[in-house]
């Protein structure tokens, strides 16, 4: 009875495993030569959808589809990648690190995906970059900030197609410095997690060497990530005697302190540096109050909106065309992995003469230089794997007329100014008085 | 007595599998590591659940099991997979049994409730506390055996099938033995087992701790499979809430069916992925809700039908 049960039951796991290992061949004869894949991470539910996931999802499809319709601009005029067709797969960054590591495994062995874009949350950086080269396939991150990816380890098939966080807080303080030469105190309302204990203490670290004496306030605060409620810390702010308030909030969270802030007249009474405040600038439009120092990781979004450059031109254009709202800064930042990743395999195709492989790829992009819609990216640092681009900073001041968000002030930082140079970690370099650092 | 059939299928199953490994693709592969590693803290709930106690906090022990690997690698160098687990289970034991002398007391609702309460606690700690990786968490090396450092994740996969075949022959010893079917008689008349001249506090206990052992071991195998610790999938109420939906996914019926079910439910959440980017939790909710209303007792409802009708 037992046996006859048993050779039953393996039977049954047998022709299912042959089912699924056919799923796997399909999958495997997908990775011709004349179309790569191209999976795109970016956050398609939950609070950073809206802010980030889907305008970053909506950059890349964009420029992909230009780029197999060969209709970019020069220098990028030439049809697909490396001459190869690209085909997108969209999909979610939620669910935390550990998820994403097993959904990264699938779609390399499973999918036989042959790069890997996107990806906004730190964590899931962190936790993928060993996994990108255990399973050898180039990983281009978008917008994740932390500078810890390229500094505690080396890596061979991980790149990072924009500045890291650093550059945010570095540039934001100079910003402060040079527009309130006479600032007396200054606090903040960072998560209390990674991204905003390492931004504030970039910020602070930087402004002391640049205004000693301008005070940090004592009563800073650090309420927890995705709390959504700032009712407290609103009026912790209001009364504390700085003038000034630095923020790295995003997503979801920037836009409730916003709102709740502007409510309670706190923007009025203090002058706010919100370093990812233009990913929420067209989305709140007249919410979003006047006078606010904003940035967007880079000279990206709202901040470049004025920059009359073919590329940029072209991109915000076609993205209006497509999706009716101006391209934010999530768009460029993932708009510029899949221009990157077109510049790697463009160049490796013309030296290989053929379909480049991985390790050719990865040779191509390592140190190299490129135009991006923007601004120009240059690939100097984690030994040719992080991207350095200069920073910007501007002042809200909302358009009646046009009856759009627009900035005042608009400032660019050097590249050099803002991004340690190669072999230094940025908190050593900070400290250490930003040596080398070119402003001007 | 004590080796039975159910023990002996799960034996063969499992060597099957492991044997298995080496011919197929690398995802599948992945999918049933990762799928065998939760199985084992299902495994967990459903010796609870044989009482009628749910734990919606069981990503305690879940999370105490991957962050002893990640803290015994990056403090101490640890990377022996042997180590490890021992660790794990060591910590979520001896917390489980701590913990279990005031959560034994409680039933239904608030045991529920209190297991949900301490898992947000260390949840917080973790996401507060940059020493403890905070919400980014750690990357974890390799493992290794004995100092052996073996090229791919096969040997790993290979350990995993044995340590969940130790495990579920032990659960159906454990369920077979007078301890064991007291707890269905609890279930069903606590005052009974009492006057029968039997502990029920001590009963409740001894299962609390061996469910905690469980989820701490699932945690340590998960964190070693995937390479990575984090709050977010490993602690939090909604790593907890995963764990529950698997339990009555696979049903209670069998040692066997946390197996299937955690495999199931990874292909399901995988699929659903890949097919519905924008919705796939609506189709992972969506399948709990057809399980709960036309499949109560879960897969292994459905499997004891088309094995049993035959025999």
């Amino acid at each position: 009875m037992l046996t006859k049960k048993l050779i039953r039951g393996v039977g049954l796991a047998a022709v299912s495993a042959i089912a699924i290992s056919g799923g796997a061949a399909q999958a495997q004869d997908a990775t011709k030569q004349d179309t790569i894949k191209i999976a795109v991470a970016a956050f398609l539910s939950g609070g950073a959808a809206g802010p980030f996931g889907v305008p970053g999802r909506n950059g890349a499809e964009l420029v992909i589809d230009a780029i197999n319709a060969g209709k970019l601009p020069a220098p990028y005029a030439a049809k697909g990648f490396g001459g190869a067709t690209a085909e997108g797969i969209f999909f979610d960054e939620s669910g935390g690190a550990t998820k994403q590591v097993a959904e990264y495994r699938n779609l390399v062995q499973k999918r036989g995906v042959n790069v890997v874009i996107g990806y906004v949350g730190s964590g899931n950086c962190i936790a993928l970059s060993p996994v990108a080269d255990e399973l050898k396939t180039l990983t281009i991150f978008s917008t994740c900030g932390t500078p810890r990816i390229f500094e505690e380890s080396p890596r061979s098939y991980v790149f990072r197609s924009m500045s890291h966080a650093t550059a945010d807080n570095i540039a934001a303080a100079h910003y402060v410095a040079d527009k309130f030469p006479n600032l007396k105190g200054y606090t903040g309302i960072n998560q209390n997690y990674s991204w905003g204990q390492d931004s504030w203490r970039d910020f602070d670290l930087t402004l002391q060497t640049r205004n000693s004496s301008a005070k940090a306030s004592e009563k800073l605060q650090f309420p927890k990530i995705f709390a959504g409620q700032y009712g407290t810390e609103i009026s912790a702010l209001s009364l504390d005697k700085s003038e000034l308030v630095h923020s790295s909030f995003w997503g979801g969270d920037l836009e409730a302190f916003v709102i709740q802030g502007g409510a309670r007249g706190l923007f009025k009474k203090k002058t706010a540096v919100l370093t990812v405040g233009g990913a929420a600038s067209y989305r709140l439009g007249k919410r979003m109050p006047d006078n606010i120092i904003l940035g967007d990781r880079g000279p990206y979004g709202i901040l470049v909106r004025d920059r009359k450059t073919a590329l940029n031109t072209w991109f915000i254009n076609a993205f209006k065309d497509r999706y009716g709202t101006y391209p934010s800064g999530p768009a460029y930042h993932y708009a510029q992995s899949i221009l990157a990743t077109k510049v790697a395999y463009d160049k490796a195709a013309a030296s290989a003469g053929m379909a480049p492989t991985q390790e050719q790829v990865v040779a191509a992009l390592k140190g190299a230089t490129f135009e991006s819609f923007s601004t120009t990216v240059d690939m100097a640092l984690g030994n040719g794997h992080q991207a350095i681009t200069e920073a910007a900073y501007g002042i809200t001041r909302y358009n009646n007329e046009a009856g759009e968000p627009a900035l005042t002030d608009v400032k660019f930082f050097p590249a050099k100014c803002v991004m340690p140079p190669d072999g230094v970690t940025s908190v050593d370099w900070i400290k250490g008085g930003m040596k080398g650092a070119t402003c001007s | 007595m004590f080796f039975d059939r159910t023990s002996s299928i799960v034996v063969i199953a499992l060597f099957a599998c492991a044997v298995a490994g080496y011919f197929i693709p690398d995802w599948i592969m992945n999918q049933l590591m990762f799928g065998f590693a939760r199985a084992l803290a299902v495994l967990g709930l459903l010796v609870l659940w044989r009482t009628g106690l749910i734990s919606f906090g069981h990503a305690f022990y879940f999370g105490l099991g991957a962050y002893t690997v990640a803290l015994l690698d990056i403090n101490l160098g640890v990377s022996d997979v042997f180590l490890r687990l021992v660790g794990a289970v060591l910590v979520s034991g001896v917390i489980g049994w701590i913990v279990g002398f005031v959560l034994r007391n409680y039933r239904d609702i608030f045991f529920a409730m209190l297991s949900l309460a301490l898992s947000m606690v260390l949840y917080g700690i973790i996401v507060k506390t940059e020493a403890l990786g905070s919400t980014d968490g750690f990357s974890i090396s390799a493992p290794t055996f004995f100092g052996f450092a073996p090229d791919g994740k096969y040997p790993l996969f290979v350990f995993i099938c044995v340590v969940c075949a130790i495990c579920a022959v032990a659960v159906q010893m454990y369920l077979n033995s007078t301890l064991g079917w007291m707890t269905t008689a609890i279930r069903d008349n606590e005052v009974r087992v009492e006057y029968l001249g039997l502990s029920v506090a001590n009963a409740v206990h001894v299962k609390y701790v061996l469910s905690a052992v469980l989820a701490g071991a699932a945690g340590c195998l998960m964190a070693m499979a995937l390479g990575q610790v984090d709050p977010d999938s490993m602690v939090n109420w909604t790593a907890s809430g995963e764990l529950v939906f698997i339990t009555i996914l696979s049903g209670p019926g069998s040692v066997i069916a946390p197996f299937i079910g955690s495999v199931v439910f990874e292909l399901l959440r995988t699929y659903a992925f890949e097919w519905a980017p924008h919705a796939w939790q609506l189709i992972v909710g969506g399948t709990l809700l057809t399980i709960i209303l036309f499949l109560p007792g879960g897969v292994w409802s459905v499997i004891e039908k088309v094995v049993g009708k035959k025999s």
